[in-house]
């Protein structure tokens, strides 16, 4: 074999290799996760209250409050990273508007989220009086799913072939609506696949609830937005550096992380399969 | 032979940055007449074309000097409503481009951004697909995709969407240089039906096309026009040796 031959032989193994360690941890990963908690999770487990200081009963009300604070930060989160993605991607003007505006996105897509959960507890409980409730664990939870909203919006936005602006312009339409009648319906499908990501994220983010919506226990449901809520990651937190009883509890922070994980994993699939449709769908 | 100016440049010059793309074109666009423009690539003739209806101001550092007047009104004079401007100077482009929607609701889409009415719509429509010499091969099919027409189709579409807006003059980019021999000959024989009713201006590349259905021809060389004269006599005689020289295929 001449060296050309080595070096390949070597490259595309050596490749195959960190596939099969990356493939592995993610094996090992989902053992760990699902052989200890898989037991745990039954009817009972999802539709009832925790009991007897969360040694017993279920993660319901967890469920139902991270249900909620998902749903609320992307209403709020939704419109306003699409907005802004338009602004960057059709109107644009000045220059150093549009730079200070993009810094100031990427700046908030690195701060860790930890960091958020100080900035709502400040801004959100404290100034705004919001308390700690769902409203300013949604808002906290928007702030940090803007950046990936924005950026997957923009994307979509300018994958969206020239031509079609053009020829809408040529028949007399306005900027803006061709912005509303082309460009957004062309993209929105993007838009919404690049989205759905964000929401994994946020179902999953810890730090920015433990200060401005998480609770550590109730038996209550929210009875509204103002409410402070249970959610399924604090909830795990919760089990294992609270309480007395190690034992019970491990367990079943193990059934709320497989929980987490299959309602990221459900959100993450609709993602594919839409995405698969539009692929299929796409012909230009 | 007394003909009408349609639309008209008076001294038109365009930069990019600072690249100096059209120099002082005076050029008539007559009424119901085919001109093509012809030149080798990069001489202005499309950049001259986006002219008549203002598709130079999407692109950024774009300057222009002169005048270029539609019906008498310059269309360049700051007061003008462009979306008005675009409704009378419809355009083709190179590409076929219909839009991600369905065959109707392609043709309707100027119709429809300025409000007209359901029913005119309709009629519209279908007097724009008869003229575009498409409605048989559409009408049964009216609420599929625009997509899932042949190349040749989608470019007589993107004709009938320009006419839904009754324009007074047709711009067409190279409006067959996608198009298999077939598709083209077709759109070609539809411009001849086509300038019984409104102005036609084409680039195109290909001078046998210009001679083919073209009533006057301009010749654009560098930014400049060098030549325009009725296609028949240019063809024949010549009077810049440039224009010669293209013609004889020297250089393109």
């Amino acid at each position: 074999m001449n060296r050309r031959k080595i070096f390949e032989f070597t490259g595309v193994n050596l490749l195959r290799f960190f596939i099969l360690i990356t493939g592995i941890f993610l094996l090992v990963f989902l053992y760990v996760i699902f052989s200890r908690g898989g037991k745990v999770v039954s009817w009972e487990f999802l539709t009832q209250a925790p009991r007897k200081y969360m040694t017993e009963g279920g993660i319901y009300p967890a469920i139902v409050g991270t249900f909620w604070l998902t749903v609320i930060s992307m209403l709020l989160a939704l419109p306003l990273g699409i907005f802004t993605a338009i602004f960057l991607t059709s109107y644009a003007k000045p220059a150093w508007l549009v730079r200070i505006v993009r810094v100031a996105i990427n700046t908030l897509a690195g701060v860790p989220s930890i960091i958020y959960g100080l900035f709502g507890l400040t801004v959100f409980v404290r100034i705004f009086h919001f308390d700690v409730s769902i409203l300013s664990g949604s808002l906290t939870l928007g702030v940090l799913a803007l950046p990936v909203i924005i950026n997957a919006s923009e994307e979509a936005l300018r994958s969206v072939p020239r031509d079609f602006r053009e020829a809408s312009l040529a028949l007399g339409a306005t900027e803006r609506q061709t912005i509303l009648r082309i460009l957004l319906p062309t993209a929105l499908p993007n838009i919404l696949t690049g989205t759905i990501i964000s929401i994994g994220r946020v179902a999953g983010e810890t730090a920015p609830i433990l200060f401005t919506a998480a609770t550590f226990y109730t038996r209550m449901l929210p009875s509204s937005v103002m409410d402070e809520v249970m959610a399924l990651p604090y909830h795990i937190y919760a089990l294992l550096t609270e309480g007395s009883h190690a034992e019970k509890q491990v367990p079943i922070a193990y059934g709320t992380a497989v929980v987490l994980m299959a309602m990221v994993l459900i959100i993450s699939a609709l993602a594919i399969v839409i995405r698969y449709n539009i692929r299929k769908k796409r012909k230009w | 032979m007394v003909n009408k100016a349609h639309i008209s440049t008076e001294d038109l010059n365009l930069w990019f940055g600072e690249n100096h793309v059209l120099k002082d074109v005076n050029f008539p666009v007559y009424d119901k007449k085919v001109t093509a423009m012809i030149g080798p690539s990069g001489c202005g003739k499309s950049t001259l074309l986006r002219c008549f209806n203002r598709m130079n101001d999407l692109i950024p550092e774009t300057k222009i000097k002169g005048k270029v007047l539609l019906n008498g009104n310059n269309i360049y004079a700051p007061k003008t409503d462009i979306t008005e401007v675009r409704t009378k100077v419809g355009m083709v482009f190179q590409k076929p481009n219909p839009f991600p929607k369905s065959v109707f609701k392609n043709v309707a889409f100027g119709l429809s951004v300025r409000g007209e009415k359901k029913n005119k719509i309709d009629e519209i429509v279908e007097k724009s697909l008869r003229n575009a010499w498409l409605w048989d091969e559409v009408k049964d099919r009216l609420n599929s995709s625009a997509f899932s027409l042949s190349g040749g189709q989608q470019q007589r579409l993107c004709i009938a969407r320009a006419l839904a807006n009754d324009p007074d003059i047709i711009l067409l980019d190279e409006p067959t240089s996608a198009l298999d021999p077939q598709s083209t000959a077709k759109i070609e024989e539809l411009c001849l039906e086509l300038k019984k009713q409104v102005t036609i201006l084409i680039v195109t590349h290909n001078i046998a096309q210009a001679g083919r259905i073209s009533d006057y021809t301009a010749f654009m060389y560098l930014g400049e026009m060098v030549e325009f004269d009725e296609t028949q006599r240019m063809f024949t005689i010549p009077k810049d040796k440039r224009t010669e020289a293209y013609l004889s295929g020297v250089f393109g």
